[in-house]
């Protein structure tokens, strides 16, 4: 165990300079390998449940709450923020794909033109600045993290299918890697020492989730109500960790998302959940 | 639960606000022992990672870092027990465990007082 997880580190670690083109998916395997052979118990497909996957006393409770959500109000608001049109008379469906269904799967993709990331709230924003209105603060959760409910609700199902081509993008993929693999903070954490290295295992009493599956699932409720996007979550990891987090919708944020999602590659997406 | 565990922590800053103001002449705060610093989830939070099977009042401890029991024995140069303390990265680079002095998450006295206690556990 301790062997397979040296390697996954080495391999983070010197991914940063082989360029091949292979190497996401090579990297995807690598975690599941990882993961399944340290707990060849629970199935692949349960990740996208975090650490409910991992404890079925949890996971029934979670079953419980999702039959009746305690934020059905928020997703309300959500829908009604997506179905709004634009002053000018469009609406969100009119800029997406397939009106807007069955596309959050493909987010975050890389933008050969403009040469970064972009995110599924990045799009969003595009969207609104294209029909005349004021782009949301990503961060901003009564504004991009309600709309974004609603918009990702409708990708429910879809298999997560990001793709990595191109020198822009395998640069963007290893950025995202270094970042999700690099000790920060007073505390001294990179992502992987918790969701690599101690996935499954309890931090006090709670258990930790594997990264492969978590970004399937978002925005996410925790605690009944509050409403946690992604990029959201990450900023909570950095302070938790005693580091100063990246911006919001920064390229150092769309990049961990960019790598994070990749490793989701093939599980279904499924946002809005509950988490404590 | 979060919000109610944040209620808790706001209204107990508060109380000690309170308390602050009305009893000015409050004797000197007692001296943290290395315990108080080991327990403390600002400071060495080690019940976080590691359970402490011979203390009663080691609650929902985790499981990131081996339970500390033994450790005279485990330690028998107790210099070493407290380099592990101060950073178990330099014995292990892909240790888990907070650098707690090389990073001054504690100060020196601090960590001379919870190797102490560590090292009666």
């Amino acid at each position: 165990m301790k062997k397979a997880l040296l390697g996954l580190v080495a391999i983070g670690l010197a991914g940063g300079m082989s360029g091949a083109i292979a190497a996401p998916e090579q990297d995807r395997q690598e975690f599941v390998n990882y993961y399944t052979k340290k707990y060849p118990n629970v199935k692949l497909d349960d990740y996208v449940y975090g650490a409910l996957a991992f404890d079925a006393d949890s996971k029934a409770q979670y079953d419980a709450i999702m039959e009746f959500p305690p934020f059905e109000g928020e997703l309300e608001k959500g829908r009604k923020m997506l179905d709004t049109p634009f002053n000018n008379g469009k609406k969100y469906a009119d800029c997406f794909p397939n009106g807007g269904k069955n596309i959050a799967g493909n987010y975050p993709y890389f933008d050969d033109k403009a040469g970064k990331v972009v995110t599924l709230h990045d799009a969003i924003n595009a969207c609104r600045v294209a029909n005349g209105e004021e782009a949301y603060k990503v961060s901003d959760m009564k504004t991009m993290g309600l709309l974004s409910t609603a918009l990702r609700a409708q990708s429910d199902g879809m298999l997560m299918n990001i793709k990595v081509e191109g020198a822009g993008a395998n640069a963007a993929y290893e950025a995202g890697k270094k970042a999700f693999f690099s000790r920060k903070g007073q505390l001294n954490f990179a992502c992987a020492t918790c969701h690599v290295q101690n996935a499954g295992v309890r931090l006090r009493s709670e258990l930790i989730s594997p990264a492969v599956g978590h970004a399937v699932h978002w925005p996410v409720f925790r605690g009944g109500d509050n409403l946690v996007t992604l990029q959201n979550r990450y900023e909570g990891c950095y302070k938790q960790v005693r580091a100063v987090p990246p911006a919001q919708g920064s390229a150092d944020m769309n990049n961990l998302e960019y790598f994070h999602s990749y490793l989701s590659n093939g599980l279904p997406m499924k946002a809005n959940v509950f988490r404590k | 639960m979060r919000n109610f565990r944040l209620a808790m922590v706001a209204s107990l800053t508060g109380m000690m606000v309170l308390t602050g103001n009305v009893l000015a002449a409050d004797p000197p705060k007692k001296e943290e022992t290395g315990k108080d610093n080991a327990y403390n989830r600002t400071k060495g939070n080690c019940l976080a990672c590691h359970g402490m099977p011979t203390q009663p009042d080691a609650e929902s401890t985790g499981l990131y870092g081996p339970p500390l029991i033994a450790m005279s024995a485990r330690y028998p140069d107790k210099a070493k027990l407290r380099a592990q303390i101060w950073d178990a990265t330099a014995f292990n680079p892909n240790s888990s465990m907070i650098p707690f002095g090389k990073h001054k998450v504690l100060t020196e006295q601090e960590i001379d007082k919870v190797t102490d206690f560590v090292y009666g556990l």
